[in-house]
């Protein structure tokens, strides 16, 4: 096995072209698992924790731009105001261990449909940027996710990082699991709601072969609260409406049994997780005015 | 391949070290510290807590590499000379103790708690400890231990 440790983006862009098939670590909390496990036995490993700017971020042209190997930690502490929905569910990952070393990055890497940075990315129609030595892409996080672990990256391409509007309004994120913490969830979601462009955006994850965006569910609310004036009137929609947003939350769904629960359950716990992270969130804004 | 490090204060350097190796096992087998232990080599249990570069991690999740120039504390480190250090008094005398095979990585999850949290809430501990596993004794006594812990640091 080979182990490389650029100090540089452009090292290691230039290392991942020359070897395709290298495979990046970041926090490790993913890939290690694989090592030690023996399931996974890269020939070539690129350490990217050595690469400062992988773990910045900032403003650029009004929408964050997060380098990839930024932790749940520090997107708790550093962003849970500009970014509440992505800060919630980096609270549920793992323990302080996982969320000190895990990042943001290595989730979309790997690309579980269970993995929780996904459904916040989707409602908040969040980028990823892409990088080669050829050049950077953007694609939309609805785009990237590309079947069960598998996503848009090339072979010769990195993570750089992702892009994201600082939240306008409430955002949620709910997840069902058997403890509190340490869980791969049974399935989740991720409400965000955008007074500015009157938007809700609705992520659901671990209920499909990849994390999955509910755009129906989401014209659907938008109509009710446009055609009730409800984002002006500051008041509640009807329970009936609500009823309706929860079952097209679950009809985007793609579920099916397994040891963590089954479709129906999914299906189900996904409708509550909808009405109720869509309360909450309409409560706040309501209180907002 | 050889790894240099700071480990417990000391400049290391582990030698012979195979690229796919984890800090955990460079740690033990290397350079013979064999208080973080191997419990599950995946993130589960916390048996391999340490500090690297002052942030608590599972050392089994560290690629060995990964810590070139990097300092690393492990309980063996926590204390000062030759007696126990404030939070391991505390695991001792509150019985927090049985097999002792979760206790260096609930020693270290806690020493890092109560810098973080000097007077942690009974829910702050079981959050701060929730990837620590103890199957032992059932928790209870661990509680006890970081409040005993705490309430001496602050006195
Ligand atoms: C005990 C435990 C609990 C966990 N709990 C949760 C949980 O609750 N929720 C959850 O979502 N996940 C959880 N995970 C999974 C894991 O922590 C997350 O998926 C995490 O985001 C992975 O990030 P990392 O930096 O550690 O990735 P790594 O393991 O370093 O990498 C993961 C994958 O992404 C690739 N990669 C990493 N960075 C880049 C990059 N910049 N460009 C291209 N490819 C890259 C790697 O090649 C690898 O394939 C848990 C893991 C453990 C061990
Ligand atoms: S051995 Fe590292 S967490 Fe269990
Ligand atoms: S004392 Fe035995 S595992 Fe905790």
């Amino acid at each position: 096995m080979e182990f490389l440790q650029p100090a540089t983006w452009s090292e290691a862009l230039a290392m991942k072209a020359a070897k395709p098939e290298a495979v990046p670590i970041a926090g490790g909390t993913d890939l290690m698992v694989e090592i030690n496990l023996d399931h996974r036995r890269p020939a070539t490993i690129i350490d990217l924790t050595h690469i400062k700017e992988l773990t910045e971020w900032g403003m650029d042209d009004g929408r964050l731009r997060i380098g990839a190997g930024v932790t749940y930690a520090r997107i708790i502490d550093e962003l849970g105001d500009r970014l509440p929905g992505l800060a919630m569910a980096s609270r549920t990952v793992g323990s302080p261990q996982i969320r000190n070393r895990g990042t943001v990055g290595g989730n979309l890497g790997t690309a579980s449909p269970a993995g929780d940075a996904h459904p916040p990315l989707l409602a908040t129609e969040a980028i990823v940027e892409l990088a080669s030595t050829k050049g950077t892409r953007q694609v939309a996080a609805n785009e990237f996710f590309a079947g069960p672990k598998k996503n848009a990256m090339r072979a010769d391409e990195l993570i750089a990082a992702f892009l994201v509007e600082p939240a306008r309004g409430p955002q949620q994120f709910s997840k069902v699991g058997t403890r509190n913490a340490m869980v791969i969830a049974v399935c989740s979601l991720a409400l965000a709601v955008d007074p500015k462009r009157k938007h809700v955006g609705i992520g659901i994850g671990s209920a499909g072969p990849t994390p999955i965006r509910a755009a129906e569910a989401e014209t659907f609310i938008q109509e009710v609260l446009e055609e009730h004036r409800l984002w002006e009137r500051h008041v509640h929609c009807e329970p009936s409406a609500l009823k309706q947003f929860g079952e097209l939350v679950a009809a985007a769904a793609k579920p099916i049994d397994d040891v963590r629960g089954t479709a129906d359950y999914r299906r189900h716990a996904l409708a509550v997780l909808a009405r109720r992270t869509f309360r909450w969130a309409w409560d706040d804004y309501r209180k907002s005015k | 391949m050889n790894v240099s490090c700071t480990v417990n204060g000391r400049a290391q350097v582990a030698e012979g070290v195979w690229e796919g190796e984890s800090l955990l096992y460079m740690l033990r087998e290397h350079l013979g510290l064999y208080g973080s232990k191997n419990a599950c080599e995946q993130g589960e249990c916390g048996s391999c807590s340490v500090y690297l570069g002052g942030t608590l991690v599972c050392a089994c999740l560290v690629l060995a590499g990964q810590a070139q120039g990097k300092e690393i504390i492990t309980v063996e480190g926590l204390a000062r000379g030759h007696g126990l250090h404030a939070v391991q008094d505390a695991f001792v005398e509150a019985g927090a103790v049985q097999c002792g095979f979760c206790t260096p990585g609930l020693v270290v999850a806690t020493h890092d708690l109560l810098q973080r949290i000097p007077s942690p809430s009974d829910a702050q501990i079981r959050e701060a400890l929730a990837g620590n596993i103890c199957r032992c004794t059932g928790y209870a006594k661990i509680i006890d231990a970081v409040n005993l812990a705490a309430g001496r640091s602050r006195s």
